[in-house]
């Protein structure tokens, strides 16, 4: 498609906005504005595209129906959600933009005359945006069912499926070559579009909910790179652009997030949790006692404790008890007691969840220690005070081996004095692994919904 | 090889390296909200969604061209509406700010 001059210094223009945008997310400050200049380059774009399309009247209304009804339904959706879900939300976004991008790409390829034969960039480019935006679609939705808890979170295996997921893809790269060449037609490439969708099924599935975060930063890349392939096959530059940078910057970002938690994004992706489940049923099972207190016994403890440290989890999100950790940090240091929060990188379920709801309670700033930072105070400290954590002080990442958390780092609640756990019951954390620190010696249980105990908890400590 | 070709595969190799530069070093509590914002860019897919809408001839093109545009105004609105809700968060810490270490 030629496009107008005017058209291309208006889309230059959205483009120097996503990067500067882009560039201003990255950093705490002006993350907000980022978002919001990111936002304007995109209202740009749209609007230098009204100019473009050929003026139909039946288009263009069918044009303004469809945004209509998509515009409101990703507005409430993305203000309803709760701050515990945000991470589904956005893998459901990112999948409908992947689905948007294989659609695009296939509309394109079915526009070309049944007789002729479209150019080698075009098909080329059609099969890719269609098979990378199916992949990212179909993914994320599995992505969003384990996080939902609309399907178990556990990595789900069978025999024989790193065999079949190859199959898939070699089947995939077969159907593409033969769409490409032009020996299929459109049927060929709705075969495509099925046998990319189970593709993105299939990648998923196998991996476990606690890694979802990475999973779904990845996908945003895939959708990226889908979004760039159909900027060549509509001959757009804002979406070549676009698409592009997302799924560069998208590509560095997974490996941020997966070196976060100490590991390679191989083996999150196809490595480790194939085989936990035999390791783990293996190891130590059967009856070990744990101990477990009472709210009053446990608020003394805390009461006449020099040092306390919290340990924020998923469990605190859940029962949304920051306010009242707040509360009980305030009642201990007005009796004198230190009191810090240890921030594992991935603590929640994506990394940065304990700090924007722990700012949502006004802890201050720097009551909130990132690992590295606390790590070594926990030797000194009288109470690990563990709120709905559990894998990010599994002991297990040190030294067992076989265990799929191996090698992450975790926070040394296990050498505080005395270990407080507050938990729902006795399930395993969210990569569904049992805890050894729960049947340590010094570990306390105090069982209960995070906000009730914390509550009780308060009182036992003004009491005191 | 015409020329937009040209001109489009050196915009494409440029916002390559451009992405990978553009973002370094991002501490790990912007994680979720730069996968997020960047996930509403890649929302930009409603302009091909257009296009595509406005070209389609048949029902079954419109159909396909239809849905293709309802899913990427959802990307790209809920996108940045989230994201600005959890950057929204942030804000309350500013006052007391302090640089972060």
């Amino acid at each position: 498609m030629h496009l107008a001059p005017y058209i291309v210094l208006l889309y230059l223009l959205a483009a120097v906005l996503f990067i500067v945008g882009l560039h201003q997310l990255s950093s705490p400050k002006h993350a907000r504005s980022g978002n919001l200049v990111a936002a304007l380059g995109a209202l740009i774009a749209v609007g230098t595209t009204i100019d473009l399309l050929h003026h139909s009247t039946l288009d263009l209304v069918l044009l303004v129906v469809a945004i209509i009804i998509g515009a409101p339904v990703g507005a409430v959706a993305a203000r309803a959600v709760k701050m515990t879900a945000m991470p589904q939300m956005v893998a459901s976004f990112n999948g409908v933009g992947g689905g948007a991008a294989a659609l695009v790409a296939i509309v394109e390829f079915l526009r070309v005359p049944n007789h002729s034969s479209p150019s080698l960039v075009l098909s080329i480019s059609v099969v890719f945006a269609v098979v990378i935006g199916a992949i990212s679609f179909a993914g994320s939705a599995i992505a969003y069912t384990k996080l939902q808890e609309l399907m178990r979170g556990t990595p789900i295996t069978y025999p024989g499926q790193q065999p079949v997921n190859g199959a898939v893809a070699a089947a995939i790269v077969v159907l593409g070559v033969l769409v490409v060449v032009g020996t299929l037609s459109s049927l060929g490439l709705w075969l495509l579009l099925l046998l990319a969708l189970v593709l993105g099924v299939a990648f998923v599935l196998p991996i476990g909910g606690a890694d979802m975060p990475v999973v779904i930063s990845l996908l945003n890349a895939f959708t990226g790179l889908a979004v760039a392939g159909d900027g060549f096959v509509v001959g757009n530059p804002v979406l070549i652009v676009g698409g592009t940078l997302v799924g560069a910057s998208g590509t560095f970002l997974t490996k941020m997030m997966s070196d976060a938690m100490g590991r390679s994004l191989g083996n999150l992706l196809f490595g480790a949790f194939g085989k936990i489940q035999v390791s783990e049923a293996a190891g130590p099972g059967g009856a070990k006692s744990v101990r477990s207190g009472s709210a009053d016994d446990i608020g003394t403890l805390l009461a006449y404790s020099q040092r306390v440290i919290i340990v924020p989890g998923y469990g605190l999100a859940v029962a949304q008890a920051q306010h009242v950790a707040r509360e009980l940090a305030d009642a201990l240091e007005k009796r004198g007691v230190t009191v810090d929060y240890a921030i594992h990188p991935v603590a929640g379920r994506m990394p940065g969840h304990m700090n924007v709801l722990l700012a949502e309670a006004n802890v201050p700033y720097e009551q909130l220690k990132d690992m590295d930072e606390i790590n070594d105070a926990f030797k000194t400290a009288d109470v690990a005070l563990v709120v709905g954590a559990n894998d990010v002080v599994n002991p297990a990442a040190r030294n067992s081996p076989g265990s799929p958390i191996y090698g992450m780092p975790i926070l040394n609640a296990d050498e505080a004095h005395n270990i407080v756990f507050m938990k729902r019951s006795m399930r395993p954390g969210f990569a569904g692994i049992d805890n050894e620190l729960l049947y340590d010696p010094k570990t306390i249980m105090l069982f209960g919904d995070a906000k009730d105990s914390l509550t009780k908890l308060v009182a036992a400590v003004k009491a005191a | 090889m015409n020329a937009q070709l040209v001109n489009e595969i050196s915009i494409f190799v440029l916002a390559v390296f451009l992405g990978f530069e553009v973002i370094s070093k991002v501490p790990t509590i912007l994680h979720t909200p730069l996968m997020s914002g960047s996930n509403a860019i890649h929302g930009v897919i409603l302009v091909g969604a257009m296009v595509i809408m406005s070209e389609a001839t048949g029902p079954l093109q419109i159909g396909v061209a239809f849905v293709a545009v309802i899913l990427a105004t959802i990307n790209m609105v809920g996108g940045y509406v989230v994201t600005d809700r959890m950057l929204e968060m942030f804000k309350s810490r500013n006052p007391r700010g302090g640089a972060r270490s």
